[in-house]
């Protein structure tokens, strides 16, 4: 992880006269730039953007990054995220000419092979998801969530009826709740039964004639298939609402199940999770829909289709909801995807998500004695513990997390889901060989010992990292949200003169 | 066929499943009710080699036109700019690019630091005083300024200018649907805003008022008029700028703006046919807790040493689900990165030259064109690097002669304003030759006598 030493600011190594660019001469005659703009509108004062050789820019950027682990890094098992190996050819490919340097508003003709990348990918998505219809373009997971929402939305309200309640369990993503505000309709929230399955008791009260939607990810977030799914379909249809799938947690059905299957109607994919685009330190990402016929007048627009031989863009759908992002979609992204459902095919994806489910309960099982099991039962591709037990020795999960960032490893998902006490979600992907695992359970283990005898060194930790705990408090509550040159040579000067102070006074 | 990303030997597998105490991974499946089991094989193509992986790809990949080869005068919202050669590299460290949201503070100063040095940028260029981590793109940035600007309130109306991207308005009607405010669109005239329209729209019940500064055919808004309009009543004043063109033309945080979004693709993002791209929003400091996304503060460790840590984290969804300011969860941070090493490596002197080379390459297309007989200029504006050019032949015909040329022509702008069919919209970037202009003039004279 470096040294521990601060590591400056990039505007704090800028030097006036150094440049790390190199732009071609003008080779057109040039004219004064105030004869072209009113002079009130040309810049006044330069952006105050770094000065620095290409080296240091280099020096700099390297060093940050080893200041950050990612999955070539380490064992990630953060749940819910699916922090899976990101294969090197999907790289490769997003990067050839011919995908990279392309413009979204060049003639059809001359885009037929991207075009066709994300008509294969939109048919191969129907077939994975049991979809009748795939729209690319959602940005992310939760964009995904809205405009599945909006088309709820316009498909009840073309037949008339006004249907504004969303039922979600209280172990969904925050997304979520948060994606059915944004549509303008009105999250209802049902608890979990005992075996951490919806309640259908709950479930039955809930739904009437309000009802536009249930929001359901399955497996959970708790990372348990949801038995009941058939009856909870019947009770969301026959009310007349429309059932949907949070795609978060696909990693562990490919090929055994498919939400078309288990009856949903609309489903959102997070192909930077079960489908590894890189998750780029927080995205981008793309957040594609499928959904069933019913719901196809609906989709966001253009879409891609094929007449004939020849791929093009369809912007004749009446009934869209329009466009929800520029553009056709994380282009991207989605190819670096579609080059990983390529290398699978369908014997791969099956075995992706077997051993993503045999890889969870391997650990849970081998974890079990040491931490509490927030649910006793076969999981999927994640488990959740309750550091409830630890908690009682007065170590918390966070403790325990930052106790691993010692180890070199990246923590569970923590505190989430939100119904689980001193939660930690542990999804290790079936991309970990048993003996990374085999180490990772071992130094669990081993934390879980040292909360016993010797708490501290769990309270305290991280102890090796390039920084110890942060205070987000003070963060959040004086803000400092950029750098600025000015104060930063006034604290300079200050400091520079206490010096000489001192120096006085010796 | 070898499944390279499965390390599980059949060995492992015994093991794994003894330990368990079961036969078979089909017992951990148990819980699926039959009914919807997935019985089969999906019907998706076989897996290919590596090697054929390649073979597939690059085959896809040539029967597209790309811009190694052809000269593009297509902008309209994505550029063909220069990217150095840093960018890449930098964004290929997959300590970046393998690495999840940065929850672990403490294992994550590299990427929070680099968000930060992102927020400074974003803010110097912009002129505003906030800035968070990103947006999916400039468009989705744009309509999350007026979900902002409204804040949930009824009644509302945003008012904005025909003159933004017209895939920028269709996404805030949808928004707009969502949220249930109006959207009032005011219209242009000889290629800016027409301000009396404008101000004869704004009324008590603007949320916003929302421009593109340069707008969508290239030209320079009167910020200064539009300004007292959007102020007079209550609402709060939106611009959209590329960042790029900001190494020439004054920021809008000198015309009083109140949010500040836009699409960072033109500084070291690729095309990659729109997306990812990367939206920016910036904001006045009392807007600081309404903005949408992440945002990363500075603060210290328990030695006092400088760190870096989400922030502000009570507006969004994980914690504050349905009452959150935006639905964001993932962003575009990857490509904020590679923007951060855009603009540290073309610097405080990079960016002004290499939007001073836009202007002087768009200024003489600009009048190597006005020459030609059969073309006329129709505005008469300051523009940034791209320009509205009336064509004797349907737009669509043109380009199809200019790509027998190797050149990849303008938009089409019949395709969203009726009033202006026959007419493209030229982009012309530091990244056009002399050479490639004057093949530009001389294939559109040609295309035009033909």
């Amino acid at each position: 992880m470096g040294n521990n030493k601060e590591k400056e600011l990039i505007f704090e190594m800028s030097k006036k006269g150094r440049v790390a660019y190199s732009l071609s001469e003008c080779d057109v005659p040039e004219v004064a730039l105030d004869s072209v703009f009113p002079a009130e509108y040309l810049r006044q004062t330069p952006a105050e953007l770094p000065e620095v050789s290409e080296l240091d820019l280099m020096r700099h950027y390297t060093e940050l990054s080893n200041r950050n682990i990612g999955i070539d890094t380490t064992f990630y098992p953060l749940g819910s995220c699916t922090m899976k190996y990101n294969p090197k050819i999907n790289e490769d490919v997003a990067r050839y000419a011919g995908f990279a340097k392309i413009h979204p508003y060049q003639a059809e003709e001359t885009l037929q092979g991207a075009l066709q990348v994300l008509y294969d990918l939109q048919t191969e998505l129907c077939e994975i998801t049991g979809m009748d219809e795939v729209s690319l373009q959602p940005a992310a997971g939760a964009q995904g969530e809205w405009t599945a929402l909006m088309m709820i939305r316009a498909y009840h309200e073309s037949r008339g009826e006004n249907r504004t309640q969303v039922i979600v369990p209280d172990t969904a993503h925050g997304t979520n709740p948060a994606s059915v505000a944004v549509a303008g309709l009105e999250t209802v929230t049902i608890s979990s039964d005992d075996q951490g399955n919806v309640n259908l008791d709950e479930l039955r009260k809930a739904v009437g004639p309000k009802t536009a939607a249930l929001m359901l990810t399955n497996p959970s977030t708790l990372g348990l298939f949801e038995e009941n799914i058939v009856e909870i379909a019947k009770i969301v249809h026959e009310a007349g609402g429309m059932l949907y799938y949070d795609g978060a947690n696909t990693n562990a059905i490919l090929g055994i199940t498919r939400p078309g299957d288990m009856g949903f109607d609309v489903v959102h994919l997070n192909m930077h999770k079960t489908f590894t685009g890189p998750h780029g330190g927080g995205g981008p990402g793309a957040g594609p829909i499928g959904c069933k016929k019913e719901l196809v007048p609906f989709l966001p627009r253009p879409k891609v289709v094929k007449d004939g031989e020849t791929y093009r863009l369809d912007y004749d759908i009446p009934q869209s909801i329009g466009r929800v992002k520029a553009y056709y979609g994380n282009f991207g992204i989605l190819l670096r995807t579609f080059v990983y459902i390529r290398a699978n095919g369908p014997v791969g994806l099956r075995r992706v998500s077997e051993e993503a489910v045999l890889n969870a309960n391997y650990m849970m099982r081998k974890l079990a004695p040491y931490y509490d099991l927030a649910y006793d039962r076969v999981c999927k591709h994640e488990f959740v513990l309750s550091g409830r037990r630890q908690k009682k020795l007065g170590v918390r999960t966070l403790d325990i997390a930052k106790r691993l960032l010692d180890f070199g490893y990246h923590p569970p998902t923590i505190y989430f889901p939100l119904i689980v006490d001193e939660c930690m979600m542990i999804e290790p992907t079936e991309t970990e060989s048993k003996e990374t695992m085999d180490k990772f359970i071992d130094v669990l283990i081993e934390i879980a010992k040292e909360v016993e005898e010797n708490p501290a060194i769990v309270q305290e930790a991280p102890h090796t990292t390039v920084v110890s705990r942060l205070d987000e408090v003070t963060a959040a509550r004086k803000p400092v949200l950029r750098y600025r040159k000015a104060l930063q040579e006034q604290a300079a000067l200050q400091e520079e003169g206490s010096k000489v102070n001192e120096g006085v006074n010796v | 066929m070898n499944y390279r990303y499965l390390p599980t030997t059949p060995e492992d597998k015994a093991e794994m499943l003894s330990f368990l105490g079961i036969e078979s991974v089909e017992e951990l499946f148990a819980d699926i009710p039959e009914s919807v089991r997935f019985k089969g094989s999906l019907q998706i193509p076989a897996a290919l080699s590596e090697p054929d992986t390649v073979r597939h790809f690059t085959k896809l990949a040539r029967k597209n036109v790309d811009a190694s080869e052809y000269a593009y005068f297509l902008g309209a919202g994505i550029y063909d700019h220069y990217i150095p050669s840093t960018v890449n590299h930098v964004i290929s460290r997959s300590e970046f690019y393998t690495a999840y949201t940065p929850y672990q503070p403490e294992i994550s100063q590299g990427e929070l630091q680099a968000i930060f040095e992102f927020q400074t940028m974003i803010c110097e260029l912009s002129g505003m005083e906030v800035a968070n981590s990103s947006m999916y793109d400039g468009a989705t940035a744009f309509a999350e300024a007026a979900n902002l600007a409204v804040g949930g309130a009824s009644g509302k109306n945003v008012v904005v200018s025909k003159a933004v991207h017209p895939e920028a308005r269709e996404i805030l009607q949808v928004n707009a649907k969502g949220q249930g405010y109006e959207v009032i669109e005011v219209d242009c005239k000889g290629g800016v805003t027409d301000l009396a329209a404008l101000e004869s729209a704004v009324n008590e019940n603007t949320a916003a008022v929302m421009v593109q500064y340069p707008n969508f055919f290239g030209a320079v808004e009167d910020l200064v008029s539009i300004e007292k309009i959007a102020h007079k009543q209550k609402g709060l004043f939106v611009v959209s700028s590329n960042p790029l063109a900001l190494g020439v033309l004054q920021p809008p945080g000198a015309y009083n703006a109140d949010i500040v979004v836009g699409e960072v693709q033109p500084l070291g993002i690729q095309m990659q046919l729109g997306g990812p791209s990367c939206g920016y929003f910036a904001v006045k400091e009392k807007l600081m807790r309404k903005i949408p996304g992440r945002i990363v503060g500075q603060t210290t460790d328990q030695e006092g040493k400088r760190g870096f840590v989400l922030t502000l984290q009570a507006r969004e969804q994980h914690i504050r689900r349905e009452k959150a300011t935006s639905n964001i969860c993932s962003n575009q941070a990857l490509n904020a990165l590679a923007a951060s090493v855009a603009m540290s490596a073309l610097g405080k002197t990079g960016v002004q030259e290499m939007a001073r080379l836009n202007v002087q390459k768009t200024q003489y297309a600009i009048r190597e064109i006005a020459k030609l007989a059969d073309y006329s200029l129709v505005h008469h504006n300051p523009v940034f690097n791209e320009f509205v050019v009336k064509a004797p032949k349907a737009v669509a015909e043109v380009n199809r002669e200019l790509l027998k040329r190797k050149i990849v022509g303008g938009y089409d702008l019949g395709c969203d304003y009726p009033e202006l069919a026959g007419h493209m919209l030229l982009a012309v970037t530091e990244a056009r030759t002399k050479e490639e202009i004057d093949a530009l003039v001389q294939g559109l004279e040609e295309i035009g006598r033909g």
